[in-house]
């Protein structure tokens, strides 16, 4: 790996809420769609969902909890709280702080929340590994948690079934252990915004009272007030974006594609990444799906398939992984971890 | 790009209608069993055998599995 490490990341934990949509219960809701076909085209049998009362906050703290305790580490020494979410507790003040409390963080540690989604792990890395290089601080503590089940419509079969709530706590630190983080690339394309979008209420649109579900010119379900996604339009720029995107990765930390012990990509749904690892001719002993029992939960997929390869034997010290996300924005970044 | 393997390979990316059903003059978004799901393993077919991308504009626009054809055959 080119160049000094200097931000590890040394501890993997993760939430998921208790409640559960299996396919049985999709598949009851949507006659046409059976159980067989959504594990087999989005290989998927299960995702978590939070319940009525439990919001990103709820997840974060559980997540973190989790990481303090499985990794023996201590919340006075966390000096800094990245919190990444879409679906914050409130527009202010920050879930951030609502989770540095929770966790009784010290008061001298800094907290704030980034807004990114499928690419949020990444750029929450990216700007764990920026701070610690400025020498300020030691230790981040970085969350990625989403409650996207409340941006989906009761009647939208396609995103209920790819869709679960979920967080990630991920320690990285400026002291060596666990995977030392390598060149990060990134990449931002905003005329894909209105691809993947939630429209109403924030401040530009307001929610309306209207619950009924149209298609758009392109079949695509939609209603205002949730989460709409031109499922075309996504797959296409995922096409485009995401070999470079690996092409890049692997430049910028002097590696080829064969040096690459494991490939994660973000859990979209198994049909995309099959279909990514192919285009990319990625051996599959090499690519890492892990969403069956989660699905996708958007900035937490790749901390938990990770943890899981963890657990699996996949990554094993020495291991060089490459992870890579990408989706709404759209946004994408990828890096290289090498354990 | 040959009319007939275009016409085979498409309804390949179906599981429950019958074949017979998918010729080049079938209105492809109502078949029953079209979905979002189904638009992107056409993409991917596409992508894979031609080399070519569909956008949200063609399956937008084309009506019939010939429409849709004429599209990306002019690429």
């Amino acid at each position: 790996m080119s160049g000094h490490s200097f931000a590890y990341i040394s501890g993997i934990s993760y939430y998921l809420p208790a409640a559960s949509l299996t396919n049985e219960q999709l598949s009851k809701a949507f006659p046409e769609w059976s159980v067989d076909k959504i594990m087999q085209k989005v290989g998927i049998s299960t995702r978590r969902i939070v319940a009525e009362d439990e919001f990103t906050s709820d997840l974060a703290v559980s997540a973190s909890q989790n990481l303090f305790k499985e990794h023996n580490l201590q919340t006075s020494e966390v000096d800094y709280l990245i919190l990444c979410t879409q679906s914050p507790d409130y527009f202010l003040p920050t879930t951030a702080c609502l989770v540095h409390e929770r966790l009784q963080l010290p008061s001298t540690a800094g907290a704030i929340d980034i807004n990114q989604g499928c690419s949020g792990f990444v750029y929450g890395l990216s700007l764990a590994k920026g701070l610690i290089g400025s020498g300020d601080i030691s230790n981040v503590l970085l969350v990625t948690a989403e409650t996207y089940s409340r941006f989906l419509h009761p009647d939208d079969k396609g995103n209920r079934s790819i869709f679960g709530d979920a967080a990630a706590a991920i320690w990285v630190s400026a002291s060596p252990g666990g995977a030392a983080i390598g060149k990060i690339a990134l990449g931002t394309d905003g005329k894909g915004a209105k691809n993947l979008i939630v429209k109403n209420g924030a401040i530009r649109y307001a929610k309306t009272a209207d619950q009924s579900l149209q298609s758009d010119k392109d079949g695509n379900l939609f209603n205002d007030n949730y989460l709409y996604m031109n499922g075309s339009e996504i797959f296409n720029f995922t096409l485009e974006s995401v070999p470079a995107l690996v092409r890049q990765i692997l430049q910028k930390n002097q590696l080829q594609q064969e040096d690459i012990d494991l490939f994660i990509f973000h859990q979209a749904n198994r049909f995309m990444l099959e279909y990514l690892r192919k285009k990319i001719k990625i051996p599959q002993e090499n690519f890492f799906i892990a969403m069956e029992h989660c699905g996708n939960t958007v900035s937490s997929t790749i901390p938990i398939a990770m943890k899981q390869a963890l657990l699996e034997g996949k990554i094993k010290i020495g291991s060089k992984v490459l992870v890579a996300g990408f989706g709404v924005g759209y946004s994408w970044g990828g890096a290289v971890l090498r354990f | 790009m040959d009319k007939n393997q275009f016409l085979q390979s498409f309804a390949e990316q179906f599981d429950e209608t019958d074949p017979s059903a998918i010729t080049m003059d079938a209105r492809f978004k109502e078949i029953d069993e079209w979905s979002s799901m189904v638009a992107l393993m056409i993409i991917a077919m596409v992508d894979e055998n031609y080399n070519k991308k569909i956008t949200g504009a063609d399956l937008r626009e084309a009506n019939t599995i010939e429409q849709l054809f004429e599209r990306i055959n002019a690429k």
